[in-house]
C-alpha cells in the first residue's frame, strides 16, 4: 500500500534546497510522500494597501479551493508578511483538522530583526513553522510541551526554543 | 484535570470573528461567535463563557452597553473589549464598567496570547478558591462543641458512632443548644467531610422559596427566574444536607420530602429531568416531632423516615458543670477576636452564671460573655458586667406567683429595700409594693 501524499505548493521565489530540506523534515515527521508543487497566483489581490501586508485568511481560502486529488493535506508556502484582521502579523495558519493551510517565510528570517543572515536558521525556523500548521491539519491544538512542535509560537525567539519533532502525546494523537 | 476555558466572541466584521475563532481553536479553548450584543445576549442566557471578547464599535446595542448588561447578571464575568479606535476615555468607561481589560486592533498575537493566559490563570484561581472555600466550609472545625458533663460526653460518643453512618438524624434540643455545630460535628467526622456541608433553615423560608431553594430551578420556572439554579439538594452531593427547624416545612413539602428521601432522585422547580443526589440528611427541631405526629401535623412515614438516629442535646442547666470550661472558651474566643488582653471571670460573677438557669441555653451565655467583654475593664469580668438582672429572674419560677415574687425581691434587694425608690422602678405606688411584701411574705433576708 503507497504513503499518502502531502503537498507542499510555493508561491513566489524559494530556494530549491530549502523546499527540498523541508519537504524530507515533513516526511520524517508525518510518515507521509511529500510532493513539491509551484503554484502561480498574482498576489497583489491580496495585498492590503492599509495594512501594507497580504490577507493570510483569503489565501488560506485560495490554497484550500485548489484541488490535489493524489493529496490528504495542502500548504501553501509564501514568502510575504501575512495578517489576519485582528492580529499584527502571523507566521501561519491552517484549518484545524481540515485540509491545508499556509505559512509564510517573510518573518522568520534573522535579517528582518536586525541580526546577521543565518540560513541554517531560517530554515530550521521554516521547518518547524510547516510542521506546526500541517499539525493543525491533522487536528492538532497547540501544546503545552516546551520543546514540541505543537507549542505556539508568537516570536521567532520561541520557534527557536522548540523542536522539529511532535512530542509524543501530540503524535499519539495523529491516527496516520 | 483542568476544564476547557470557553470563549464567545461578538464581533459584527466577520473576518475578525473567523480570524479569533480559528487562532483560540488552535488554542484549544471552546469558541463561539456572535455577530451582534443581542445575539451575545441571547446565547449567554443558554451558555455560560468564562471570557467574552467583545468589540466596542457595533451596530445596534455596543459593546459597552453589553458589558453593563452582562455585568449585572453576572458580576464576575471576563469580558475583554476589542476596538479600532482607541481613546483614553473609552478605554476608563470600559475598565470603569468592569471590562477585565481593553485592547486595540490589530494587537499583536503574544499580547492576544498573554491577555487569555493571564485571564486563565484568573479563572483557574477562582475555580480553585471555590473549590477549597467548600472544603473549608465542609471541614469547619467542630471546638466549639464544649463539654465534660457525663451529658455532653455520652452526646459527643453518639456523634461519633453515627457519624460513619449514612443513616439519617434529628437532633432535638432547646433553642440555643448547639443543634448545627453538632451537625457540623456529624458531617466532619463523616466519610463525607471533603464534600459540601449545606445548611438550610427552613423557619426562615415561605413554602415555595423553600421548594426552590431545595430543589433549584429552572429559568423560567416563575417570575424573577432568570437563569438555571441549582438547588441545595443538588449541592449536597456526595455531602450533608442540614435541615434545620424541620417542623415547621409545610404538608406539601413534607410529601416532597419523603418522596427525595425514598429515591434520592428530584426534578427541579419547572424542570423536567430527573436529577439524582448522593445526600445524607440531618435534622434538626426543637419541637415535640413524636406530639406533632399524634396530631397530625408532622407525616408519620416522613418522621420515620427521618428519625433513624435521634441525638438530644441537654440544655445548659441540665449540664451546669460544664459552665466554666463554656465560659473560659467564650472569653478567649472574644479577647482573641476584638484584639484584648486575656480576661478572667470574677468567682462570684462565675458563681451567679453557674445559679442561672439559662432559657437561651449556650446562645446566651455566649452573648452574656460577648457583651462582659466589650463593656468590661479587659482584666476581670465582674457581676456588673453580666446583664444578669435585666434577665429578670431565675427561671426555675413555676408560676406567675412565684415570678412576681422573685421578680420584686430582686428589684428590693437592687435598692437595698427603699420602699420609695424600689416602687419607682417598678412604676407601683408604695402601697402596692407594701401589699406584695406582705403577701409574698418578704424580708431583707432573702437574697
Amino acid at each position: 500500500m503507497s504513503l499518502p501524499n502531502i503537498t507542499l505548493i510555493s508561491f513566489g521565489y524559494f530556494e530549491k534546497e530549502l523546499l527540498e530540506n523541508t519537504a524530507e523534515a515533513v516526511r520524517n515527521e508525518f510518515h507521509c510522500s511529500v510532493i513539491i508543487r509551484e503554484g502561480h497566483i498574482d498576489l497583489s489581490d491580496f495585498f492590503d494597501q492599509t495594512r501594507r501586508q497580504y490577507n493570510a485568511n483569503n489565501l488560506l481560502k485560495l490554497v484550500d479551493s485548489l484541488h490535489f486529488p493524489d493529496s490528504i493535506k495542502t500548504l501553501g508556502l509564501f514568502n510575504v508578511d501575512l495578517f489576519i484582521p485582528i492580529l499584527t502579523f502571523i507566521f501561519g495558519q491552517a484549518f484545524l483538522g481540515g485540509r491545508c493551510g499556509i505559512a509564510s517565510l517573510y518573518r522568520v528570517s534573522n535579517e528582518r530583526y536586525g541580526m546577521p543572515e543565518d540560513n541554517q536558521l531560517l530554515l530550521n525556523r521554516f521547518k518547524k513553522e510547516v510542521i506546526h500548521e500541517l499539525g493543525h491539519t491533522f487536528g492538532l491544538i497547540h501544546c503545552h510541551n516546551p520543546t514540541c512542535v505543537m507549542r505556539s509560537s508568537t516570536y521567532v525567539e520561541d520557534i527557536d526554543q522548540k523542536n522539529q519533532q511532535l512530542c509524543p502525546n501530540c503524535r499519539a494523537e495523529i491516527d496516520f | 484535570m483542568a476544564r476547557k476555558i470557553s470563549i464567545l466572541i461578538v464581533d459584527d466584521e466577520e473576518s475578525v470573528r473567523d480570524s479569533l475563532f480559528n487562532w483560540f481553536l488552535e488554542d484549544g479553548f471552546r469558541v463561539e461567535c456572535a455577530e451582534n450584543a443581542k445575539k451575545a445576549l441571547t446565547i449567554l442566557e443558554s451558555d455560560q463563557f468564562d471570557i467574552i471578547l467583545a468589540d466596542i464599535k457595533m451596530p445596534g446595542m455596543d459593546g459597552l452597553e453589553m458589558l453593563r448588561r452582562i455585568k449585572s447578571l453576572k458580576s464576575d464575568a471576563i469580558v475583554i473589549v476589542m476596538t479600532a479606535f482607541a481613546t483614553v476615555d473609552t478605554a476608563v468607561k470600559a475598565l470603569k464598567d468592569g471590562a477585565y481589560d481593553y485592547v486595540t486592533k490589530p494587537f499583536d498575537p503574544d499580547d492576544l496570547t498573554h491577555l487569555i493566559r493571564n485571564a486563565t490563570k484568573q479563572i483557574s484561581l477562582t475555580d480553585e478558591n471555590e473549590t477549597l472555600k467548600k472544603k473549608v466550609v465542609s471541614l469547619e472545625n467542630v471546638e466549639d462543641l464544649i463539654g465534660e458533663s457525663e451529658a455532653m460526653k455520652d452526646m459527643l460518643r453518639e456523634v461519633e458512632s453515627v457519624a460513619q453512618t449514612n443513616s439519617s438524624i434529628i437532633i432535638t434540643g432547646e433553642s440555643g443548644t448547639g443543634k448545627e455545630l453538632v451537625a457540623r460535628a456529624i458531617h466532619a467526622n463523616s466519610p463525607r467531610k471533603f464534600f459540601p456541608f449545606v445548611s438550610v433553615h427552613c423557619g426562615a423560608l415561605t413554602e415555595s422559596l423553600l421548594e426552590s431553594e431545595l430543589f433549584g430551578h429552572e429559568k423560567g420556572a416563575f417570575t424573577g427566574a432568570m437563569y438555571n439554579r441549582k438547588g441545595r439538594f443538588e449541592m449536597a452531593d456526595s455531602g450533608s444536607i442540614f435541615l434545620d427547624e424541620i417542623a415547621t416545612i409545610s404538608t406539601k413539602m413534607q410529601v416532597e420530602l419523603l418522596r427525595v428521601l425514598e429515591s434520592k432522585t428530584f426534578m427541579r422547580v419547572g424542570g423536567n429531568k430527573e436529577i439524582s443526589s448522593d445526600f445524607r440528611v440531618i435534622c434538626a427541631t426543637n419541637k415535640d416531632l413524636k406530639n406533632m405526629v399524634e396530631n397530625g401535623t408532622f407525616r408519620e412515614d416522613l418522621f420515620y423516615r427521618l428519625n433513624v438516629v435521634n441525638i438530644h442535646i441537654p440544655p445548659l442547666r441540665d449540664r451546669k458543670d460544664d459552665i466554666p470550661l463554656l465560659v473560659d472558651y467564650f472569653i478567649k474566643k472574644y479577647c482573641t477576636s476584638m484584639n484584648k488582653p486575656p480576661a478572667a471571670i470574677d468567682s462570684s460573677a462565675l458563681k451567679r452564671l453557674q445559679e442561672f438557669n439559662f432559657p437561651g441555653n449556650i446562645r446566651e451565655l455566649e452573648n452574656m460573655i460577648e457583651r462582659a467583654i466589650v463593656v468590661g475593664d479587659g482584666k476581670k469580668i465582674g457581676l456588673k458586667d453580666l446583664p444578669l438582672e435585666k434577665t429578670f429572674v431565675s427561671s426555675s419560677a413555676e408560676s406567675l406567683d412565684d415570678f412576681e415574687k422573685a421578680f420584686v425581691l430582686q428589684i428590693l434587694n437592687k435598692y437595698s429595700w427603699n420602699i420609695s425608690r424600689t416602687a419607682k422602678a417598678l412604676k407601683v405606688d408604695r402601697v402596692t409594693l407594701y401589699h406584695k411584701i406582705k403577701k409574698y411574705d418578704l424580708k431583707p433576708s432573702d437574697q
